[in-house]
């Protein structure tokens, strides 16, 4: 088994409470089944959307990021599969397609 | 929540406490996605409000004014966190969501404006929610509801429970949650004839009435026993497959037992005092529909008399006609119809589809078919609902058998 971390990308908020709460539950389901089948290394977190941006040889600090929305990454997840083809294939249950975001995913580098 | 916050904040800043629990929620969703919902969601999202409350007002207490008998509480970080953490105490919240319920029936509002800022901020629904719920379009709703907030928030806090007009008030608050468990019983809404959340809704309202002694009336307690004795009997008007089933037909084996029950304790504490409300007489008339094994079995000479007593209180044509519906299982269907004839200021029922549909059942009953069907494709004219042109369809096609 190797490890891959989901990105979690843009997204469109939910136009009704309702919607949200829906959503929540189909996250809820896909994930509890993910960790049922014991593909989840770590649940992992949401993220705020906006925070800091530390750079250059300055080290100057600044509000941000400002990407676009579509890209920002909003959570992510630490999964355990066979490889990355079976990686990607686990992530077709996310819900996040629904609302126009995608999954970006990344293998974390193997010693 | 947005009482509470409405508290700390201050009426002026009603806005901020709707953002503040817009954003708890928003977070709500964003965490439990990925994190699981935690076993107490309240307990979760009162937090996170509570924190964020705090946020702002340590960011902001410089740049703008909070509730006035707060404020220098809120300026010293000592004072700050432990204030805010009282004010989140249950029994405080319960306090702040009953006054946050008299300020919203505010007297220079007109009736259908309180019943829709107490949906929208005391029970968290959304203005389109309100709209249909109301047969207003959502940009109608909206302004009410702006132009309501505005009058709100020109009061200088939340209603004390110990001010002078607290009758008039109460006695606004009782009616607005009549009118809302009405709509939710009785509902001339789009979607359904049945709206089971809003009589839910009145109820828990009434029932934080009920937990306050100022406010726990002979007439609350009538109030209350009118909702209980009504939901009771809700699962019974809609049939299997969805359908409003008439008196007649409706399953009783379905109503609710521990309801009923509560509604007829109720029924019995809001007879102490002397006080006779509209709210004890409809009471009294659920009861004797529901005391009633079958519908044959109702004592119909006790709801006659009881809707004449409820005439002479508060008259309207919709109550004649109730009044006239039960004549006319008294006494036949002529008597009946002569009774719907005599009432006044009939044409303020011309676009309620079940004045119409009185008038059919009570033609059908004397044999007269054809003037019955005309009465029933009046009424499926004015249906409001799937429900209620399923049922006006089948009693047209009754009377043209």
């Amino acid at each position: 088994m190797s490890e891959f971390v989901y990105l979690y990308r843009g997204g469109e908020r939910p136009d009704s409470p309702q919607q949200g709460e829906q959503e929540m539950q189909k996250w809820v389901a896909w994930l509890k089944d993910l960790g049922e089948k014991g593909y989840i290394k770590d649940r992992g977190q949401p993220l705020d959307r906006t925070g800091k941006v530390v750079r250059g040889k300055q080290k100057i600090i600044t509000d941000g990021p400002y990407t676009e929305s579509k890209d920002i990454v909003g959570g992510y997840t630490l999964i355990q599969a066979k490889d990355l083809v079976q990686a990607a294939e686990l992530s077709k249950g996310c819900p996040i397609f629904d609302s126009g975001g995608l999954v970006e995913i990344r293998p974390v580098m193997e010693m | 929540m947005v009482a509470a916050l409405t508290r700390i904040f201050g009426v002026h800043n009603l806005a901020l406490a709707e953002d503040v629990v817009q954003d708890a929620f928003c977070r709500a969703l964003e965490t439990w996605k990925l994190r699981g919902i935690p076993h107490n969601p309240s307990a979760w999202l009162l937090r996170t409000a509570k924190n964020r409350a705090i946020d702002v007002l340590r960011r902001e207490r410089h740049a703008r004014t909070f509730a006035p008998e707060l404020e220098r509480l809120f300026e010293s970080e000592w004072t700050l966190v432990p204030t805010v953490t009282e004010l989140f105490d249950p029994s405080a919240i319960k306090d702040d969501e009953l006054r946050m319920m008299f300020s919203c029936c505010h007297p220079r509002l007109p009736e259908t404006a309180q019943v829709a800022l107490v949906l929208h901020i005391s029970c968290g629904f959304s203005v389109s929610e309100i709209a249909s719920a109301f047969l207003s379009t959502d940009a109608a709703m909206e302004k009410r509801i702006s132009r309501a907030k505005k009058v709100l928030a020109a009061s200088r806090k939340l209603f004390d429970l110990n001010d002078n007009d607290f009758i008039e008030r109460l006695c606004a608050v009782q009616r607005a949650l009549y009118l809302l468990f009405n709509e939710g019983y009785h509902g001339a809404s789009a979607d359904s004839a049945v709206r089971a959340e809003l009589c839910a809704e009145a109820m828990r309202l009434t029932n934080l009435l009920l937990e306050n002694s100022l406010a726990s009336s002979p007439a609350t307690h009538a109030l209350a026993a009118l909702m209980h004795l009504n939901a009771a009997r809700l699962p019974a008007r809609l049939d299997a497959s969805g359908n409003l089933a008439s008196l007649f037909d409706q399953d009783r084996s379905s109503w609710d037992a521990s309801l009923m029950a509560r509604g007829h304790q109720l029924l019995e504490h809001s007879a102490s005092g002397s006080e006779l409300t509209e709210y004890h007489i409809e009471a009294a008339i659920a009861w004797v529909h529901a005391s009633a094994r079958r519908a044959e079995e109702t004592n119909w000479d006790q709801i006659v008399s009881l809707y004449g007593t409820l005439m002479a209180l508060r008259p309207s044509p919709v109550v004649a006609l109730n009044r006239a519906i039960a004549v006319a299982q008294l006494e036949g269907p002529e008597r009946g119809l002569e009774e719907i004839r005599a009432i006044k200021d009939c044409d303020r029922l011309a676009t309620y589809p079940f004045y119409s549909a009185a008038l059919g059942e009570l033609e059908l009953r004397s044999g007269k078919h054809e003037i019955a069907r005309r009465h029933f494709e009046a009424a499926l004219a004015l249906a409001r609902n799937p429900m209620e042109r399923r049922f006006l369809e089948q009693r047209a096609l009754a009377a043209s058998r």
